[in-house]
């Protein structure tokens, strides 16, 4: 299956660069350029070279909030991914249930991300929220509930809500992958008298290949940039305990107004994300091969 | 036994699912003050006072309209520059191919917050800054990698020998892609344009930086019921079931053909 050599195929690709290369250069080289220079006012600036890059890398405050960032989205894909896919396995193929499902799914991924925190606040409130007066009621624990309370409860909340929210983007791809396989390929299956494990691990894993590695490289990506969710239901605290890495850079940035810290900082990030992505592509696109062969 | 526990699962789940939203919609039907007073599992005084203030003040409903028109301008100019991009990924070889297939991606990896500034120099610079094409523009960043990305997967699926059979056949590229092609993948248009829809709808950055009065989207206009005297969490929750309802209006079109998926034998 060589694909046709064809470089004509660039034109059909072509408006896509355009379009997209607009709004990504242009941005790009003016981080840069805020990366290298000490900016204190409109057009009063000075070259300071690596400079920025040298105190972001030392700090150790970002060190910290970096390890956060690693535990939260290798908990997010831990999570996610598996629970993603079951509930895409479990979902009916026709009838009613299908829109029903698929409707009910969309419900959290609709609501832009700084209502996501509000809701989780009057949702985990130990005054007013179901889930804090519901499990305060059990009276299990030594502290009572609330996300401000303890680091524990901080990071509990954010993870339930991270979940809540985005385990029905993993299960709508997995769903839409998974209808995608022809019938053949099951009838083919039952004709070898296969288990439902070995449909699964032979004709189903492989065949969802695509969008699984969509699926990873975005939760990885998003988990990775989470701000907005996170810094309004817990504010970063309490103490630092949930200030992931996205929330430290606003505080740097923009709020002391530091541009060239904050552009360092930025590029620091973005390079980061950049090479896990790439190894987690690379991953999955030799397991495909693998599985193929 | 096996499906009735498969169904046992997957109902607790959505119930688990549903809670808070359905928390939402509580604390919509009641006034600020009753929510922080008591705490209820249901309204016992429905109110729609919160519902009321948001569609008759054009300050919050605008919020709405604008958000709905560069959604809108973004879905169709993601997607139709999209299909052709990822018919290309799929199909053909071409120098740079793979470079340039993950180039497209890295652009969703860059943290907004800093990000942001450029963009309001550079719109404001072009004379787009507030208006809707600005957004939809700013948004196409992030949603035309991901849309030629499902689009490729969904159209690497199908085999080439459909491609080679229409051209014998004497069919020109437009009316395959158009009559044969995009017919085969409509699941994958389907999620493509969703997902379009979905990220675009929730942005807020970019959309808050490029905007002023005229294009003020919905999720920039709800921070403002942080007032003073701390949230008005029942005119924010009414907002918030607001924002849901367009969206699923479009996954309930989209549905069917996120549902019936491809079936081999159909051309």
């Amino acid at each position: 299956m060589d694909k046709w050599g064809n470089n004509k195929a660039w034109f059909l690709v072509l408006p896509v660069i355009v379009i997209v290369a607009f709004s990504a250069i242009i941005p790009l080289m003016t981080v840069i350029n805020y990366s290298v220079q000490d900016i204190w006012g409109p057009g009063q600036s000075i070259f300071v070279g690596t400079e920025w890059f040298k105190e972001v890398l030392n700090s150790y405050r970002l060190h910290d909030a970096l390890w956060r960032q690693f535990l939260f989205s290798g908990l997010v894909l831990l999570i996610e991914m598996p629970l993603g896919i079951l509930i895409a396995l479990a979902m009916p193929k026709r009838g009613w249930g299908v829109s029903a499902c698929l409707v009910t799914l969309a419900l959290p991924l609709l609501i832009p991300w700084n209502t996501i925190g509000t809701i989780w606040i009057i949702f985990t409130r130990p005054d007013i929220g179901l889930l804090g007066v519901g499990i305060n009621s059990l009276d299990l624990l030594e502290v009572p509930f609330d996300h401000t309370a303890k680091p524990l409860y901080a990071w509990i909340t954010v993870m339930l809500m991270e979940v809540w929210h985005w385990t029905p983007l993993v299960a709508l791809l997995a769903y839409a992958g998974l209808r995608a396989i022809p019938d053949a390929y099951y009838q083919a299956a039952k004709i070898d008298g296969a288990s439902a494990w070995s449909t699964f691990s032979y004709i189903q894993l492989p065949k969802m290949r695509g969008v699984l590695t969509i699926a990873v490289l975005l939760r990885f990506m998003d988990s990775f940039l989470i701000y907005a969710e996170p810094f309004v239901l817990t504010g970063g605290g309490p103490g630092n305990s949930t200030t992931f890495l996205s929330i430290y850079l606003v505080k740097i940035a923009l709020l002391q107004f530091d541009l060239g810290p904050g552009g360092a900082f930025s590029l620091i990030y973005f390079v980061i994300v950049l090479f896990f992505s790439y190894i987690f592509y690379q991953a999955l696109q030799r397991v495909g091969k693998g599985a193929k062969g | 036994m096996k499906v009735k526990k498969k169904t046992i699962g997957l109902l607790i789940y959505f119930g688990i699912l549903v809670i808070p939203i359905y928390w939402m919609l509580n604390m919509s039907l009641r006034s600020n003050a009753d929510i922080l007073a008591s705490f209820a599992l249901y309204p016992k005084d429905i109110t729609f006072v919160n519902y009321l203030k948001i569609f008759t003040d054009s300050s919050w409903y605008m919020g709405y309209v604008n958000s709905m028109i560069y959604v809108s301008m973004n879905t169709v100019i993601s997607l139709s520059v999209a299909l052709p991009a990822a018919y290309a990924f799929s199909r053909y070889q071409f120098v740079g191919d793979k470079q340039v297939f993950f180039w497209l991606l890295t652009n969703r990896m860059a943290p907004p917050a800093v990000f942001a500034l450029p963009f309001f120099q550079l719109y404001s610079t072009i004379g787009l800054m507030d208006t809707h094409i600005a957004v939809a523009l700013a948004h196409c960043l992030f949603n035309v990698p991901l849309a030629v990305w499902i689009l490729e997967g969904f159209m690497s699926g199908i085999p080439r020998e459909i491609d080679e059979t229409a051209f014998i056949d004497g069919y020109s590229f437009p009316r395959f892609f158009a009559t044969i092609f995009i017919p085969l993948i409509r699941a994958g248009v389907g999620v493509t344009a969703f997902f379009c829809f979905m990220f675009s709808w929730v942005e807020l950055l970019l959309a808050r930086t490029l905007t002023v009065t005229e294009a003020k989207p919905i999720s920039a206009i709800m921070t403002r019921t942080i007032s003073a005297t701390g949230l008005d969490y029942g005119l924010l929750a009414a907002a918030g079931i607001l924002t849901i309802i367009p969206g699923v209006m479009v996954i309930w079109f989209v549905r069917n053909h996120m549902a019936k998926g491809f079936a081999l034998g159909r051309v």
